[in-house]
């Protein structure tokens, strides 16, 4: 079983983001895999496991810090990766053309499976998986918390979350997956690991090294802080019912809900 | 502006709210407003998207559009879309509006905007607004290609009934099975009238403070009391601790909401907790500790014992509504 997992790197999710242009300031971030691709990572690696043989390999579009996030996977027990490290398509971050990027880079790999996070922890953007199954025209299912492959490989059961409850599928392989939370526990990297992880290859591609020209089909024109929201009023109350009081009579006369 | 195409979600057998009031949106910026409905016995509801405003309906209906399968849904939007050749598409963002629209865009070679909380018009042109790093900023983003595939947060705007000439129009799509790699097996709903977080108006969430899952009872109650428009939800360290499922999770690794009253019941107030509700119109917050960050957000504060203040609440509720 050969899988694939596209993993991207973005600020931790305790970063207080700055605006600098239509970006963030980064100085003094922390960089992590997007939460929701660890998960991707680890339902590949248990895969493998489960399966006795294949590769995972780790595809990360992003610059030379993305580096950092990519050792983690091969650390976490990835076999290989690849590096797409062009500023005209992670600078702009358009789903469609990192999409595009993506696919190229999948496209020249062996795979059964592909993963990738439900949405990445920046952008939020949620596209990139439909897109890319899309352009590599193959099934994609999104959401996923429980998947198994058949023996043959040849399709998997999979558990996605809808709205309001559960849906149960069978797909043919191969497919992109997203993974949704629940999926699986992460695991960490072990000391071995991290050793290991140093001597494993990483392919280093620009855009035309794999064929791609799509340019960017969105524009962000501004970026702008939610306005701060302010303390508002403690109810006060001799005890819990006066309290209770107070608040149920600010919900009727000033918030008008009741 | 040369025509808006509406992607009219249904779900058991209703048109979902979000789709309505993306239309209602899409009839303010004026032009053609059209929609397209996908499902079996689609045609039934037709006349309900007239009476929201559209102007044409396109229906794709038959057995094979029982369930919601990707790729059979793409291929018959895709269909409608190259017919009706709009500027811009409008799709609520619910789980199927964002599985469905960034498969569209890939195909139709377009950009795709997902989950915006605001539109504007610049000429010929949709400005969107939306959140990233779960809230924590906005974006506003323009699609440089036509159409401009947009998908539309939940309760982001007021779905208001309008005339529209609802001429509909049976379109026969050219599905090509052999693409069909998904079959859906079941589907488990759960059997509740409550709206789905995402869409309530008010949702009444427990943290760890609940202390177990069967003092979520009380804030079922209280939902239940506040009517038909509110749910209950939880922070993450309820769903960790198995209290409640995934699904009641607000927050950055879980839901997105921005209902019109938000009440948090023994949650701190962490960042990613935040980042998934901070949008909310009214926030109240009821702690037992002074220092809950979350009071720096609230509207309303109730630094008190959970235990004592959501039974009495219940209560004055009770008195007020008679
Ligand atoms: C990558 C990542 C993603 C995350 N995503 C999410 C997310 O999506 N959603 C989320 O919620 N969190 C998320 N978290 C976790 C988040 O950081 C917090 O740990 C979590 O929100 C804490 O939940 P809590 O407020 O219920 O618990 P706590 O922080 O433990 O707070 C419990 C509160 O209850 C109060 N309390 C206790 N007893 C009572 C009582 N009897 N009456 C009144 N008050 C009482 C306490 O004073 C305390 O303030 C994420 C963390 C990470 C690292
Ligand atoms: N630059 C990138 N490099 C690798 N994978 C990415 C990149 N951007 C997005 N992805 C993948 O696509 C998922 C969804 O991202 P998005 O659609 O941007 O929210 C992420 O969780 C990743 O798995």
């Amino acid at each position: 079983m050969n899988t694939v997992v596209c993993l991207k790197q973005v600020p931790d999710t305790e970063t207080l983001i700055k605006i600098a242009g239509t970006g963030i300031a980064t100085d003094g971030i922390k960089w992590v895999i997007s939460p929701y691709d660890e998960f991707a990572v680890e339902e590949a690696l248990k895969m493998k496991e489960k399966m006795k043989a294949g590769n995972v390999t780790i595809v990360s579009l992003g610059p030379d810090r993305a580096i950092e996030s990519i050792r983690t996977a091969l650390a976490m027990g990835a076999d290989t990766a690849v590096h797409v490290n062009d500023a005209a398509y992670y600078e702009k971050a358009d789903p469609f053309a990192t999409a595009a990027a993506l696919a190229a880079a999948v496209k020249g790999l062996e795979y059964d499976a592909v993963f990738l996070g439900k949405q990445a922890m920046d952008d939020d953007s949620g596209q990139v998986p439909a897109m890319l199954g899309e352009l590599l025209g193959i099934p994609v299912v999104t959401q996923v918390i429980k998947i198994e492959v058949a023996d043959d490989k040849s399709k998997a059961s999979v558990t996605r979350e809808v709205e309001g409850g559960h849906a149960l599928l069978d797909v043919s392989l191969p497919a992109v997956f997203s993974a949704q939370k629940g999926l699986n526990e992460p695991r960490y990297a072990s000391l071995p690991g991290i050793m290991k992880a140093k001597k494993k290859p990483v392919d280093v591609k620009k855009a035309a090294d794999l064929g791609v020209s799509d340019g960017p089909k969105t524009v962000v024109k501004e970026l702008s802080l939610p306005p701060a929201r302010q303390a508002g009023r403690i109810i006060q109350g001799d005890d819990a019912k006066a309290k209770a009081a107070a608040l149920a009579k600010a919900l009727h006369d000033e918030v008008k809900i009741i | 502006m040369p025509g808006t195409l509406i992607y009219a979600e249904v779900q058991k057998g209703e048109i979902k709210k979000g789709s309505l009031e993306v239309l209602s949106k899409a009839k303010e910026f004026g032009g053609d407003v059209s929609a397209c409905i996908i499902g079996s016995g689609a045609e039934a509801l037709a006349p309900e998207l007239a009476k929201y405003g559209a102007d044409k309906i396109y229906v794709v209906d038959g057995p094979e559009f029982e369930n919601y399968v990707p790729e059979a849904f793409v291929q018959a939007f895709a269909q409608v879309a190259e017919q009706v050749k709009p500027s811009v598409i409008f799709a609520s963002a619910t789980a199927q509006g964002k599985d469905l629209m960034p498969a569209v865009a890939a195909r139709l070679k377009v950009g795709a905007i997902s989950d915006c909380v605001d539109l504007k018009k610049e000429g010929d042109k949709i400005i969107a607004k939306r959140p990233i790093y779960a809230g924590k900023a906005y974006a506003m983003v323009e699609a440089v290609a036509e159409p401009q595939v947009i998908s539309v947060r939940p309760n982001s705007f007021a779905a208001s009934e309008q005339a529209g000439a609802g001429a509909v129009e049976k379109v026969a799509v050219n599905l090509d099975a052999s693409k069909i790699k998904t079959v859906v097996k079941s589907i488990e709903i759960a059997q509740s009238d409550e709206p789905d977080q995402t869409e309530a108006e008010i949702i009444v969430s427990g943290g760890r403070g609940m202390k177990g899952p069967e003092n979520f009872k009380m804030l079922e109650d209280l939902a239940k009391l506040l009517g038909p428009t509110a749910t209950t939800g939880a922070s993450r360290a309820a769903v960790d601790a198995g209290w409640r499922e995934h699904a009641f999770q607000v927050g950055q690794t879980g839901k997105t909401v921005s209902p019109n009253l938000y009440i948090a019941a023994g949650i701190s107030g962490a960042i990613q907790h935040m980042a998934g509700m901070g949008t909310s119109k009214v926030i109240v917050a009821i702690n037992k500790d002074p220092e809950a960050p979350i009071f720096q957000k609230a509207d309303y504060g109730v630094v008190d014992d959970l235990f004592s203040v959501v039974p009495a609440l219940i209560e004055e509720i009770q008195k007020i509504k008679g």
